[in-house]
């Protein structure tokens, strides 16, 4: 037998059982839709959270205060260790590295702010026009916070747009006064809508200059060190520099945690990728299952056609001729299923992203392959057993219509 | 041509052996023409597949063409089936799914004979049951007669040796049993081997040689 008249027979009782097609085609489909619908949100909450850190700023190294490690208990040794402030200059003494571009010295606290009869409470950012530098923000009116030295303590605040139309309404803000807790600073601008931002709620935020911000909550210590190398390729020695830096200045003591953007991106990276595997995994099963019904077709396809395969054999058909045409057949199933899951795949996964355009919704390459030969692994392979039960049929048994 | 000697076939029912041929010795040549009747149980129907090569005898040996059929697999035996021997049944047995002419071709494409080579083949055949006209219709387009002549055209596309019928008139009325019969007639003064099982004694007296059978023996054998 030709292998395209293997094909072309296989295909004929293909396309003649057109329900028996179209249920296994139904089943194969969503096992290879769903394959790709699930690896897709997977791959778009990567891409959600990796765009969110990118609105950090490029190039990022985080200096926190303290430093998570286990102390040493031995007796007579100091119990811990000592944690020191991180100070403004502190802040100061890191600008002298090459490589840093900027910093931004940031204090967060929370206080009621007001204007005229209208009160509110929210997040407070002391930091400096650096910041804006750093996070890429732009502004919608107005300037961002003075270019002052770090001491400075101007009482001037920028607001987000929450914070505007809560607090003054429809009034134009620049220049008026508004009150943070018990003291007053006027309004030099309004942040323009910064989109999905992390750490800050850019649209409910009051930014004064820091100095300003230790006064107004009465600390000395910071809450981070914003830094910003000059390029990626700094970001280790800028890593080092920090820690060089302020390990000199606090008499020895490496009491910060330093954190870059990238090992932080890295480890979500690692976890959403994880994670779409994972649901790869979950809707693989389905695929198996839908292997499991090629099977099951295929079995009722043995005892309906029993007088065909009877006939073929009075003809001269051979135990492998038979196998071929009944493997043959569920493996077209297989594969036409897959090309349907993928056509019905991708068409929801267009048609979310016509709705969404906001967020990247797409099946990673790798999906759509691995869901398409599994179906094809699965229909074959669950397509043996059948197919080798028809050609063990004895013809005169099956001529007669019975399979044993 | 076709050699039996000593030939049995037994089946166990229950505890029980039944001798469904029973020591059958036959000699059938070139171009006979050959009914074999007999009550239903007598064993013709068995006699048949063993002839055929779908079954293989318990105990005696088959000749045929000179070639000891025992000690052959398999695929050897559907080789021989598909070159020398062509079945005509009771039901016909047509794929549903195929036309007449997939049908026909069914032997030759199992063969691994090329489309081109087939198509004139295939067309002789229709030409030679009378069915141009029908090519392209699918078996339940066709009458009872129709079919059975389009199974005869598949069985002898191959230009076998040996025809085999098995009550090839039983599902057909008198008219288009006639005619089937006439035209396995016609295959035979053509040379081709013919053996016939029926009941049907009208049928089966047409034949040059009778062989009746009865309890997995041949009872009379009349030349």
């Amino acid at each position: 037998m030709r292998f395209f008249d293997c094909n072309r027979i296989a295909f004929g009782a293909v396309i003649r059982y057109p329900l028996r097609t179209s249920m296994m085609l139904l089943a194969t489909s969503i096992g290879v839709g769903a394959v790709l619908m699930l690896t897709a949100l997977g791959e778009s909450a990567r891409g959600y959270v990796g765009q969110a850190f990118q609105t950090l700023g490029t190039n990022i190294v985080i200096v926190m205060p303290g430093r998570t490690e286990t102390a040493g208990t031995a007796p007579g040794a100091m119990v811990g260790t000592t944690e020191r402030d991180l100070t403004l200059d502190d802040a100061r003494a890191l600008l002298r590295s090459s490589a840093i571009r900027y910093i931004a010295p940031v204090i967060v606290g929370s206080s009621v702010v007001s204007q005229g009869n209208r009160e509110r409470e929210t997040t407070i950012l002391g930091s400096t026009v650096d910041f804006a530098a750093i996070r890429q923000w732009t502004m919608a009116l107005g300037e961002f916070l003075p270019n002052v030295d770090l001491d400075r303590a101007s009482p001037v605040c920028v607001i987000g747009d929450v914070i505007r139309t809560e607090l003054f309404g429809d009034e134009p803000p620049i220049g008026k006064w508004l009150r943070i807790g018990t003291r007053r600073c006027r309004v030099t601008g309004v942040l323009a809508d910064q989109g999905t931002s992390i750490m800050i709620d850019v649209d409910e935020v009051v930014i004064v200059p820091v100095s300003y911000a230790q006064m107004l909550f009465d600390v000395s210590g910071l809450f981070r060190i914003i830094v910003q190398a000059i390029d990626r390729e700094s970001m280790d020695r800028v890593r080092l520099d920090i820690i060089r830096t302020i390990k000199a200045r606090h008499y020895g003591e490496e009491d910060i945690t330093v954190i870059t953007q990238d090992a932080v991106l890295r480890t979500f990276d690692g976890i959403f990728d994880t994670l779409t595997r994972a649901l790869a995994g979950i809707a693989a099963i389905s695929l198996i299952v839908a292997g499991v019904l090629i099977m099951n077709v295929m079995l009722v396809a043995v005892s309906q056609r029993t007088r065909e395969v009877g006939l073929l054999k009075a003809l001269g058909a051979t135990h492998r001729q038979i196998v071929a045409l009944f493997l043959t057949e569920a493996a077209f199933l297989a594969v036409l299923g897959g090309i349907t899951g993928l056509c019905f795949g991708y068409l929801v996964i267009i048609g979310v992203s016509v709705l969404y355009p906001e967020y990247i919704f797409m099946p990673p390459v790798w999906a759509a392959v691995g869901a398409f030969m599994v179906a094809l692994i699965c229909g074959i392979f669950f397509g043996i057993w059948p197919a080798r039960k028809a050609a063990a049929l004895d013809p005169i048994m099956a001529l007669a219509g019975r399979q044993s | 041509m076709i050699k039996l000697e000593g030939l049995c076939r037994d089946f166990q029912v229950g505890d029980q052996v039944v001798h469904a041929l029973d020591h059958i010795d036959l000699l059938i040549r070139q171009s006979e023409y050959v009914s074999i009747m007999g009550p239903s149980g007598s064993g013709k129907s068995t006699l048949l597949n063993i002839l055929g090569l779908l079954d293989s005898p318990s105990a005696g040996n088959y000749w045929l063409d000179d070639i000891s059929t025992a000690s052959m697999n398999d695929d050897e035996l559907a080789s021989i089936r598909q070159k020398k021997i062509g079945f005509v049944f009771q039901s016909f047995h047509l794929v549903p799914r195929m036309n007449a002419m997939e049908n026909i071709e069914l032997p030759m494409v199992l063969a691994g004979v090329l489309p081109a080579d087939r198509r004139d083949k295939v067309a002789a055949a229709l030409e030679r049951v009378g069915l141009t006209k029908r090519a392209d219709h699918r078996p339940d387009q066709l009458s009872g007669g129709e079919r059975q002549r389009v199974a005869i055209a598949r069985a002898i596309v191959m230009q076998p040796m040996i025809l085999l019928a098995d009550e090839p008139t039983g599902n057909l009325d008198s008219q288009s049993g006639k005619e089937i019969v006439d035209l396995m007639e016609e295959l035979n003064n053509q040379g081709l081997t013919l053996i016939v099982v029926t009941h049907d004694p009208a049928i089966g007296n047409r034949a040059q040689r009778m062989v009746r059978m009865e309890d997995g023996r041949i009872k009379t054998d009349i030349q």
